[in-house]
């Protein structure tokens, strides 16, 4: 069963129809590409997904119920988690810090109650042991690498039980290398049964991770296809409009 | 080899001894306590108890502000007003205790016109967006001019039925005859490093300081507690202004003036960071300790005052060229 379904999206702001009309659903354990030009919807698409904006028309289902969101903690409490294009890290913290920032674990009993530093060391260590990634969780962001600073943001969404992750760009700043780290990253999460929407512009990471490929045009959906099904060509001329639908 | 799960996450990125050798406060400390032995072996007078109780005494009221203030500047913002809230608050202590009232009531009423005041300034910066030097700017002039206003511009030093304890409050040692103002800024000193370290709300403001945007996105509450950081920076100027005014036994509307930048030099002199997420509350007081060694020696040592000056301002910039120097290294 899906564990998310748009039916029939629509968002306009004003006169300016951002999304229009769009239908899809998300399977557990599946990674999705969602691509398209600069304006062509995406990022509206995913600030409902995430909560950010309500619709102003269709529907979203999780699990088949309906799923209603307000603000962004609403998403959070359902299990869609995001990972920011900038990460939203703070340079001056540590991993464990970065990680549990806004859910710390505490001991004790209020107004007694401390910052439980053993378990949240422990647990982010865990995370990143899951995620095969080598991040030390009392180790400064500030000193690491694009691709650790990645498993740092991924770390998050792993606290609790998320069924989606949204990645908004998360290739878009790091090196060849680092690029490898993290679309193994999304690889981990799939693995796990998470749903990945991975947001980007880069067509190799697409047709390197993803199992289906989604194109945005002009605030609609213009293809929706297995990736084997596809070629990066195909993709390019989707979202420029030279293919018109596929 | 397998790195085991222990292994990662007791992993340190630097051991006790480089941490120590990078980190200005310690060498704040360093500086502090060679200029006390020099003084002690080059002068008579400075290794008395007499001025060592002066000196310690002194520093206090600094110090005390100057942890506020270390909260206002984790965030990434500053508060100029602190000297002005210190001379307000003082004055509502002195006015309100002048006309007959409790020194509980005195008290109160400084207590609550600085945290209204703190209120004011937090929310112009965080809800309506105003540079904090601004508002704190602005702030420095009016809450001076209150205290004129509230006083008439006279001197009080007669404070109604509790005028005594009020001075033994301040000017008292209830404890191994050290001066009450050091007891009170151990005290609080220990309860900011204990805020910062431990609890939550320390976690956050530090978050703030280093990426605030990020904070906001992860679900940290980044309005009120910004509020609450100007909050606790003008409490701290009120508690000081109380505690001075229980020591000199006297109010004027110029106590207090300047003070803002002893103040946020004390706290950058203990490692505290003008653009934010980096401050401890030890540093405040060391630094602030630095300052007044600087201050007493070269009175001791016979050196015109007007140089006094030019050795703070060298102890500022020293300070922070050590974080420059280990910045462009780690750079490279």
């Amino acid at each position: 069963m899906a564990v998310l379904e748009l039916i029939n999206v629509s968002k306009h702001f004003g006169a300016i129809q951002a999304v229009n009309d769009v239908s899809f659903s998300l399977e557990p354990g599946e990674v999705v590409g969602l691509m398209g030009d600069n304006g062509a919807g995406k990022s509206t698409l995913v600030k409902m997904i995430a909560g950010n904006f309500r619709p102003s028309h269709g529907a979203l289902r999780m699990d088949g119920g309906e799923l209603v969101m307000h603000k962004p903690v609403d998403a959070r409490r359902s299990g869609i988690e995001i990972v920011h294009q900038d990460l939203a890290i703070c340079d001056n913290l540590t991993a464990a810090a970065n990680v549990f920032l806004g859910r710390e674990m505490r001991r004790g009993v209020w107004p007694f109650s401390v910052l439980d530093y053993a378990s949240m060391y422990r647990r982010a260590g865990e995370i990143f042991i899951e995620l095969k990634s080598e991040t030390r969780p009392r180790d400064l962001v500030r000193k690491m690498s694009g691709g650790q600073r990645q498993a740092v943001a991924i770390a998050r969404t792993m606290l609790s039980k998320a069924k989606i992750v949204l990645m908004d760009e998360p290739t878009a700043a790091i090196s060849v290398r680092q690029v490898a780290e993290v679309l193994n990253l999304i690889r981990q999460l799939r693995d796990s049964g998470i749903a990945v929407v991975l947001i980007s512009h880069r067509m190799p990471d697409v047709f390197d991770v993803a199992d289906r490929v989604i194109v945005m045009r002009r605030g609609r959906k213009v293809a929706d296809k297995v990736i084997a099904a596809s070629s990066p060509e195909e993709v390019t001329g989707l979202i420029t409009g030279a293919v018109e639908a596929a | 080899m397998a790195v085991t799960l222990d292994q990662t996450i007791e992993h340190k990125q630097h051991t006790f001894l480089s941490r120590l050798l990078g980190n200005q406060t310690f060498w704040v400390v360093i500086a502090v306590v060679l200029a006390c032995v020099f003084l002690s072996l080059s002068t008579d007078s400075f290794a008395t108890a007499k001025n060592l109780y002066n000196i310690t005494r002194n520093v206090t009221f600094v110090a005390i502000v100057a942890l506020g203030m270390t909260f206002v500047i984790i965030t990434g913002g500053i508060d100029l007003s602190v000297g002005s809230v210190l001379c307000l608050s003082s004055m509502v202590l002195a006015v309100t205790m002048h006309a007959g009232y409790s020194i509980e009531l005195g008290i109160l009423a400084a207590v609550a016109t600085s945290l209204v005041i703190g209120a004011f300034n937090g929310i112009l910066i965080a809800y309506l967006g105003f540079p904090s030097f601004v508002v704190t700017l602005g702030m420095l002039s009016i809450a001076r001019s209150l205290a004129m206003v509230a006083s008439n511009n006279t001197v009080v030093f007669q404070f109604g039925p509790d005028h005594d304890k009020l001075l033994a409050l301040g000017g008292g040692a209830w404890l191994f005859g050290i001066a009450n103002p050091v007891l009170y800024m151990i005290v609080l000193a220990l309860l900011t490093g204990f805020v910062m370290r431990w609890t939550r709300f320390g976690r956050h403001i530090f978050a703030i300081g280093g990426n605030e945007q990020a904070a906001m996105l992860t679900g940290v509450p980044v309005k009120p507690i910004k509020v609450a950081v100007y909050m606790i920076c003008a409490l701290s100027a009120a508690i000081a202004g109380i505690i001075q005014t229980g020591w000199l036994g006297a109010v004027t509307t110029n106590i207090g003036t300047g003070m803002e930048l002893q103040v946020i030099a004390a706290a950058v002199i203990g490692g505290a960071n003008l653009a934010g997420g980096v401050g401890t509350a030890f540093g405040a007081l060391v630094g602030a300790a630095l300052i007044e060694v600087i201050r007493n020696s070269l009175g001791l040592l016979g050196i015109n005052a007007f140089w006094q000056g030019t050795f703070i301002g060298g102890a500022i910039v020293l300070a922070v060229l050590f974080d420059r120097l280990r910045n462009i290294r780690q750079s490279d």
